[in-house]
């Protein structure tokens, strides 16, 4: 019984103690119940939002550059099918074997794999490291062949920029690079930005950024707890550039620059109505395609040190005194003003009697001298002594407005180039507040000829000519096709006009601005006479580009050569009289020409400079001569072209 | 001539089986249903490894539980000591001839199956101590002689499961061996003053802790000190359970655990898979299963006459909260992650052995729960 009653009183006791653990698991229970109220329920959504963090990630895809075509739809820059390796970072375990690994396939010298590295730091760890943008068929394959052995390896086939004519455009179109710093800043491509994006460095690629840079695409992936991709949730395309139309010919572009193969210097060629581009050659040239890879540093070398100075684009960015071919304007602004009766007459004595102003002598380029001239013939011959006494009694002011009024001293092609310089056409405000010195009247008269502070660049020159063959009309000069602009509409009014109205109504003679297509001239006889007397030049005898004429009226052109003095020539020189040849290089005269054609209902302008090419009407002139032949064989196909029928193309 | 009546009472075999608890039977086989499907799920919804080997341990073993449920339950307390001795020698055997993963050597290959001989011990602890303390006069329970000797019996498996290392299960054990000891009815100021002194030489266990155990308390205490190391667990845990919201985001649609942001998702974290899919409402009814499984194996005590089975199913009951309480705390991230499986739920034979084994001995006792077993 005792037995019994200790059991029974054990038994109570183990009830007991259950029954208060019993308590104590309802309790925590009712913790855990509470604790999953807070976290499902209270808190739901800082979880959800969580959640959904974890598990979307963005990855954004490059957009397709767009390409630049030509006038005739020609591609001038593509986007070319290149073989490429990329590495997922998170997908390698051991960076350094990978690299390793790599450099022994496709052989990567020291300086790159630096380069990668440096590359890795600053990307994210899901990022993708690009470790060549640009290999081989061979490494592409033999790392194919690899794949097995290289964690995280991925060979891709992407697009990169290419241009086919290379050399032949760099300084139109110029090439793409890797973004800088400063790049990212630009807000279009600061917005469009991916990794790995190449942007306009130069040229059209750089000022068009906001027309070819297209946008990028978004790829939002579900991803693992390793950022592994699990599937696609989302898949915003990417929108290519748009297409850049140049007003350029290719045939004639590839023409102008194998005429400068081998000098330095620059060929323009223009539309005189609608104020086209057609071909735009810098010389010498490099090669854009090195560029978009990233240019290795003996190439870079070669090009940077180069006397002749390959990349500055001399159409634009090149500074040359005018020379003769200056004469043309400074004509039509003394008849303009009606300075001076172009039946004047003016003995040019030669070298022993020169032009003589406050005992500082004035010398023509002729030694024998001309002889007696009137205006149309001081044109023709280009006598010196002739423009010299017709710019003293015109004045630098008078001469700058008109200089001004043709498209000197201001950038050609506006904000389409950002290394286009302006150039300079003087006054005495501008000497006085440029230098702080007051205008002496000998600064007048060798700006009559084209000398002094004068500073033009090829392109300014081409459409000087183009606005004086047009008959004086404004023109809207540009390389990048202009939807706004009716071409048949600009050329049919401006003829019609040209046909109507003889003089100009108002006095127009103070004021350098002019409306697109409105006419420039205040009599049209003017510009008449100093196109004819251009034509005298060329196509009569002792015209000093006489050797470079065509007969054939078809081609037949109308220009004016030019011969810019680099230095200063000293009586010495005088009685040396070298020739070019015996003259060290960087001591010789720039040729210039410009000219028109064909002289019967002209189209087209041109305007040519050989640095240190000696004589215009040696050096310069015959290779417009070449060039306008050509130009005007492609006319027709141009004119269809542009007028619709793209079959020709 | 009632003990007579008893000790030889022969039980037919209708009257068995009319005793067997059949919502115990229910709930083990509806937990056993939502572990296979969550399983499945971890899988991403396909069915293969773990799906198979999950469905295959889980009728073998159910099997196995109706069968040892017949085994008399006075066999259970003749062999308890042999059990806690194989238990003690399975866990030597580890010591020496375990194999190991992620740094922790805890099982022994036993080509069917890896077995985790600290899984079979927290039954085993159970099953000696109720034995222990089925014979001991509750005079005597609070003598210092009698004291000894089931704290001994306790520290050794404790000590051979730490050193695996495996904290999590060690405490499991301590724990199950001390619920029994706080039933039988020992003094209550000795667990008040071990509390205490567990609380002041907290510090100096921390500081013996392995460097993983350490980083895990303290990781417990700021999961957002290393977010993608230690603490990754906890978070990602929390974010796929709270996402989960009351409804769940529906079957095999859990992004979290799909996505592999959790970690071990078929073992330890099978509840936060479950809760993300079936959210608030699927847990609280999970929960609920549990808390029902609990009450039938206390129930068996009550109904049973042997102090032995008493102390066993209150044991085990308390066992299985533990188990429940501590997986799903950590989950939550109320208690540091420490390697608690969720019974019948998580992938694992040997602990899914051992609470089939477990369950058999409570159906056993409620079988014959009748039986006197003598406390001499």
């Amino acid at each position: 019984m005792l037995n019994r009653g200790r059991n029974i009183e054990k038994g109570r006791v183990i009830t007991r103690r259950m029954f208060i653990l019993a308590a104590a698991k309802i309790l925590l229970f009712a913790g855990i119940s509470s604790r999953l109220y807070n976290l499902q329920i209270s808190d739901r959504e800082k979880y959800e939002i969580l959640s959904d963090k974890n598990r979307i990630r963005e990855w954004k895809t490059p957009p397709q550059r767009g390409i630049i075509v030509d006038n005739f739809n020609k591609v001038l820059a593509s986007n070319d099918r290149v073989f490429q390796l990329h590495l997922i970072l998170d997908e390698i375990s051991d960076f350094d074997v990978t690299i390793f690994k790599i450099k022994n396939i496709i052989g990567l010298d020291q300086f790159q794999i630096k380069k990668l590295y440096k590359k890795k730091d600053r990307l994210k760890p899901w990022d993708t490291l690009v470790v060549s943008d640009n290999l081989t068929w061979e490494q592409f394959s033999k790392i194919n062949l690899y794949l097995h052995e290289l964690e995280g390896a991925k060979p891709v086939l992407s697009t990169s920029r290419y241009y086919p004519y290379a050399n032949d455009l760099v300084h139109i179109v110029g090439y793409v690079g890797d973004a800088s710093p400063k790049d990212l800043e630009k807000p279009e491509i600061k917005e469009n930005f991916v990794p790995g994006l190449k942007v306009g460095k130069y040229g059209i690629e750089n000022s068009q950024e906001k027309m070819l840079i297209g946008n990028y695409g978004i790829k939002r992936y579900e991803v693992n707890a390793s950022g592994k991709r699990i599937s696609q949730i989302d898949y915003i395309k990417e929108r290519q550039g748009n297409k850049v139309n140049l007003t350029i010919d290719i045939e004639i572009q590839k023409y102008a620059q194998e005429l400068l193969k081998g000098k330095a210097g620059s060929i323009c060629a223009m539309d005189i109505y609608t104020g086209e581009v057609v071909a735009m050659a810098s010389s010498p040239t490099y090669d854009p395609n090195k560029f978009t890879h990233g240019i290795n540093q003996k190439d870079w070398q070669e090009i940077r040190n180069n006397p002749l100075k390959p990349l500055i684009n001399k159409s634009i960015a090149g500074l040359y005194s005018p020379g003769s071919t200056f004469k043309p304007l400074v004509a039509l602004a003394a008849l303009e003003y009606g300075i001076l009766d172009p039946n004047k007459t003016i003995r040019c004595k030669g070298h022993k009697h020169p032009y003589e102003l406050y005992g500082v002598k004035y010398h023509c380029w002729k030694k024998e001298g001309h002889g007696y001239m009137k205006l149309r013939n001081a044109i023709k011959q280009s006598c010196d002594i002739y423009f010299y006494e017709m710019a003293r009694l015109l004045g630098v002011d008078k001469l700058s407005i008109i200089a001004k009024r043709y498209g000197l001293g201001t950038n050609v092609l506006g904000e389409t180039y950002n290394d286009e310089k302006s150039g300079l056409v003087p006054d005495t405000k501008w000497k006085r507040r440029a230098l702080e010195q007051s205008w002496y009247l000998g600064e007048t008269v060798i700006n009559g000829i084209g000398q002094g502070y004068i500073q033009t660049t090829p392109l300014q020159l081409c459409l000087m000519t183009a606005q004086i063959a047009n008959g004086g009309y404004k023109i809207k000069p540009h390389i990048i096709k202009d939807e706004s602009i009716n071409y048949k509409g600009v050329i049919s009014k401006i003829k019609l006009d040209q046909s109507n109205f003889p003089l100009h109504e108002r006095n127009y003679l103070d004021d350098i601005n002019v409306e697109y297509y409105q006419r420039m001239y205040h009599k049209k006889s003017n510009i008449n006479f100093v196109l004819d007397a251009m034509f005298g030049s060329t196509n009569e005898q002792y015209g000093t580009s006489y050797k470079s004429r065509y007969e054939n009226p078809k081609y037949q052109f109308a220009g004016k050569t030019g011969t810019s003095q680099v230095r200063r020539i000293t009586d010495l020189d005088r009685e040396l009289d070298l020739d070019t040849e015996q003259i060290e290089y960087k001591k010789r005269d720039h040729a210039l020409y410009i000219a028109f054609a064909p002289y019967k209902d002209p189209r087209y302008a041109i305007s040519v400079i050989i640095e240190h090419g000696g004589s215009g009407s040696k050096a310069a002139a015959p290779i417009a001569s070449k060039l306008i032949k050509r130009i005007i064989d492609r006319h027709k196909l141009r004119e269809q072209f542009n007028n619709g029928n793209t079959s020709l193309a | 001539m009632l003990r007579e009546r008893i000790q030889a009472s022969n039980y037919s075999f209708l009257d068995k089986l009319r005793s067997i608890d059949y919502l115990l039977i229910l709930l083990i086989i509806s937990i056993g249903s939502i572990s296979v499907f969550a399983i499945y799920s971890t899988e991403g919804g396909k069915f293969s490894f773990y799906t198979k080997n999950h469905i295959i341990r889980l009728s073998v073993f159910f099997s196995l539980f109706l069968v040892l449920s017949f085994v008399r339950v006075s066999t259970w307390y003749k062999n308890a000591y042999l059990f806690y001795i194989v238990g003690l020698i399975l866990l030597i055997t580890v010591l020496f001839f375990g194999i190991s993963a992620s740094g922790a050597t805890r099982w022994i290959n036993l080509y069917f199956l890896n077995l985790q001989p600290s899984e079979l011990m927290k039954i085993a602890v159970i099953i000696c101590f109720a034995r222990y303390y089925h014979r001991i006069q509750s005079s005597d329970i609070q003598s210092y002689k009698f004291l000894i000797q089931p704290i001994i019996l306790l520290i050794i498996p404790c000590y051979l499961v730490i050193q695996q290392p495996d904290l999590g299960t060690s405490i499991l054990i301590a724990g199950s061996g001390i619920a029994i000891i706080w039933l039988a009815g020992l003094n209550i100021k000795y667990f008040v003053y071990s509390g205490l002194l567990l609380l002041v030489s907290l510090p100096f266990a921390i500081s013996i802790l392995k460097p993983y155990q350490k980083s895990r308390i303290l990781t417990f205490f700021n999961p957002d000190r290393d977010p993608l190391g230690a603490g990754y667990q906890i978070i990602q845990s929390k974010i796929a359970i709270g996402s989960g919201g009351f409804f769940g985001k529906g079957y095999l649609k859990g992004t979290q655990s799909y996505l592999e942001f959790l970690p071990e998702k078929h073992t330890d974290f099978i509840f936060t898979l479950f809760s993300e899919e079936f959210g608030f409402l699927g847990s609280i009814i999970l929960l609920f299963l549990y808390i029902l499984l609990i009450y039938r194996i206390i129930n068996v005590g009550l109904v049973s006459r042997s102090f032995f089975a008493k102390l066993y199913c209150f044991g085990f009951a308390t066992a299985i909260f533990l188990y429940v309480f501590v997986n799903i705390a950590m989950v939550l991230g109320m208690l540091p992650i420490v390697g608690a499986p969720l019974p019948i739920m998580s992938y694992g034979g040997s602990s899914l052995l051992s609470i089939m084994l477990g369950l058999s001995i409570v159906m056993s006792c409620k079988i014959y729960n009748q039986e006197q077993i003598s406390v001499y």
